[in-house]
């Protein structure tokens, strides 16, 4: 747990050194795509940057100078496979937004998609004796948290402090300066596994980049998608990706829950690949031109040609009707939700008071997903684009990259965590300094 | 049937280890500035110390951009041919000429016009001079002369100087400038104020001062002819002097049989007579008394 801590605070400093040089680089490692973005930081000369305030609610902060996406090799559930293929395809998509941003950079943000999220709420409570709330009593109160069994070889990925209590009063979001008998906090406490996590560092460090943050890919794809009063009200974000599709339950501006499907659009390109007998790649670009997921009367006379070079003349003018294609990609899709909806049943998503649903990622694209999507997750379901931010290509710009969207925030603002606070010391200096005293009055 | 124009193999898009690390040393800022502004400076430096290290190509080069400096000096529109005097008399003009000593015609890179002024000041009669030059290839010189006020009989012989006491020239003999009035006496250049100002004062004398002599160093005697002497004070002569002269206009002192007149104390003016009229006078007044 300790050597958890060292690490996550040396990534803290080593982020805060990367945004004194003003560059750092974001690298979204997914299934289906690698995406690379160098944000260049706003020194201090930035006009009205003493004022607090920055323009934008900060994201005025950062510039992206660089952008870059290459298809992801090695890669299957979110999880490194092969580490060689996706060692290279870093090293392309790296090299390609390096180029366009003509600066090297050599501090990066990670995301990590897979590696089986799990989600644990832990509560903690220390007695104050009616003194007021300091700043180490916050780094108590969650060292107060009794660590649960999370498994064998998992690593915590955050560890982010979400409610504070002070006696009787609850929903407090800083209870430092404030009087109280006790001090109760509730923290959420995300963790992956261990391989997947040190395959994913292994990997970038064999680039010559230095990992200077970590972060769930749900997580990122929740603050960049889901707007302020549904992160407020309470939202799920569910970012459907290529192999893996995350879920993550925002309240109060605090993510409270995430977990992650283990299927995504590769499943509905395989699906087509086999149902149709075409290669992959041919299957994605029917998917991605004519796919769909609601058939309408017309789809059954929109005939697709399926093309090929087989070099069998008979196979590769086949044909086939938009509705088959809908006919085959539906029953997927529909699997997909509901593994999510029982996620969502699982963490009590239908007792928050908002119950609003935001489908972003590459897979979110599907036409008629949002209707599908009505049916099976409840009825406020809307389809969510990332945030702007400066420098933002256009093509970069959809839901696809919402978790490298997110991760620019997560850089700018990182939300505090359990390792940002100092660790409790164990009354060690204080009692040192007590038996110095007391060496002074024996001799004196 | 397979078609042909399938490519056997697909490139691979991603840079090698080594091609990913060279692009990131390339991006580096301190090697980028090095490439593009340390490497042509380095190159540039090589190749002028390799072709200067010959002593013979140095020496060509240097007569080289001599022979350029000298093309470019010498051009018509630089070429100084005369020389014009403004102001200045002839035995001046002369002077100078000799002074400079210029070989004309003479490029205007070559003329030292501060060093010329400075030989050109040092002639005792120039009090100042100003050179320049025009268009047309001419160095103009224009000079302002010291008028000389005083002749001075000093120990090289007769001197002119000027109101402030500067000597302007030699003399010949005296009747050459016989409108000045003489000094003598050592130290007389550095009371030529002084000495005008008594020789103003004794305007009604006029025809008869000889001149004046410079005592010590310190104080003047009006020289009068028939060996006739003012004694002036060392300080406020000129006062001594108008008293001297009021006693004179009054009492025909000077038309008297009188060496000295003694104005040293100005308040108790002293003659001495000549021997044989004070003897004359002795005479008298032992008659008067009835003495002897």
């Amino acid at each position: 747990m300790h050597d958890l801590y060292r690490t996550q605070r040396a990534m803290r400093a080593m982020r805060r050194a990367a945004m004194q040089r003003g560059v750092i680089a974001i690298l979204d490692v997914g299934t289906s795509k690698i995406a690379c973005l160098i944000l260049q930081f706003a020194g201090a000369d930035r006009p009205g940057a003493d004022d607090g305030i920055g323009s934008m609610a900060g994201q005025g902060a950062f510039r992206i100078i660089g952008a870059s996406t290459t298809r992801s090799r090695g890669m299957r559930f979110g999880e490194i496979d092969a580490m060689r293929e996706t060692e290279r395809a870093i090293r392309t998509a790296v090299q390609a937004a390096q180029k366009i941003a003509q600066t090297r950079v050599d501090h990066v943000i990670a995301t990590i998609s897979g590696g089986s999220p799990r989600s644990y709420g832990l509560a903690g409570e220390i007695d104050l004796g009616g003194r007021h709330v300091r700043d180490g009593d916050i780094a108590a109160v969650m060292a107060a948290c009794d660590m649960p069994e999370i498994g064998e070889g998992r690593e915590v990925l955050h560890a982010q402090p979400v409610n504070f209590a002070l006696d009787h009063r609850t929903g407090l979001s800083d209870p430092q300066g404030q009087f109280g008998n006790t001090l109760a906090c509730d923290m959420h406490l995300l963790t992956v596994n261990g391989t997947a996590l040190s395959n994913l560092l292994h990997c970038i460090k064999r680039c010559d980049l230095e990992v200077a943050g970590l972060a769930s890919s749900a997580y990122l794809s929740g603050i960049s998608s889901l707007v302020e009063d549904e992160q407020e009200l309470g939202a799920a974000c569910i970012d459907m990706g290529g192999g893996a599709t995350g879920v993550s339950v925002f309240m109060k501006r605090h993510m409270i829950y995430a977990d992650s499907v283990r299927l995504g659009g590769d499943h509905v390109t395989s699906d087509i690949s086999k149902g149709l007998k075409i290669p992959l790649d041919r299957a994605e670009r029917l998917k991605t031109l004519h796919g769909g997921v609601i058939a309408t009367s017309i789809d059954d006379r929109e005939m697709i040609a399926l093309g090929g070079d087989s070099g069998d003349w008979e196979r590769d003018r086949r044909k086939v009707s938009r509705a088959e294609l809908i006919g085959i990609m539906r029953p997927r899709v529909e699997e997909i939700l509901d593994e999510v909806r029982a996620r969502l049943d699982a963490a009590g998503f239908d007792h928050l008071p908002s119950k609003q649903i935001v489908l972003t990622g590459g897979a979110s694209q599907i036409p008629g997903l949002d209707s599908l999507a009505l049916r099976i997750l409840g009825p406020q379901v809307r389809i969510g684009r990332p945030l702007r931010v400066a420098g933002l290509p256009e093509k970069a710009a959809g839901g696809a990259f919402a978790s490298a969207v997110g991760l620019c925030l997560f850089a700018a603002h990182p939300q505090d965590e359990w390792w940002d606070f100092e660790i409790p010391a164990d009354r060690y200096p204080v009692r040192s300094l007590r038996r110095a005293v007391k060496w002074f009055k024996e001799n004196w | 049937m397979r078609p042909l124009n399938r490519p056997a193999v697909r490139r691979d898009p991603a840079p090698s280890r080594l091609a990913y690390r060279l692009h990131r040393l390339a991006l580096t800022p301190s090697v980028r500035r090095g490439f593009t502004v340390g490497l042509p400076l380095a190159v540039a430096t090589l190749i002028l110390t390799l072709a200067l290290a010959d002593a013979d190509r140095r020496q060509a080069l240097g007569a080289r951009v001599a022979a350029w400096k000298l093309a470019i000096a010498q051009r018509e529109e630089f070429m100084v041919r005369q020389i014009a005097f403004r102001g200045g008399s002839d035995a001046t003009t002369a002077a100078i000429r000799e002074r400079l000593n210029v070989d004309l015609p003479a490029s205007s890179f070559d003329l030292d016009l501060a060093a010329m002024r400075e030989a050109v000041t040092s002639i005792d009669a120039v009090r100042e001079a100003e050179l320049s030059i025009l268009s047309g290839g001419t160095l103009q010189i224009a000079v302002e002369e010291r008028i000389p006020a005083l002749v001075w009989r000093g120990p090289e012989g007769l001197v002119l100087l000027d109101a402030e006491g500067h000597p302007t020239g030699a003399l010949q003999r005296r009747r050459d400038r016989a409108d000045l009035p003489l000094v003598a006496g050592d130290g007389a250049p550095e009371a030529v104020p002084e000495a005008l100002a008594i020789i103003a004062a004794a305007h009604p004398l006029a025809d008869r001062v000889r001149g004046l002599l410079r005592v010590g160093a310190r104080r003047w005697d009006l020289v009068l002819d028939r060996g006739q002497r003012v004694m002036l004070p060392e300080t406020r002569p000129v006062a001594a002097l108008e008293e001297a002269i009021a006693i004179h206009e009054a009492q025909d002192l000077l038309s008297r049989d009188v060496l000295r007149v003694d104005m040293r104390t100005p308040s108790r003016p002293t003659i001495r007579m000549a021997e044989a009229s004070a003897r004359t006078m002795r005479q008298i007044r032992l008659g008067e008394l009835g003495g002897d």
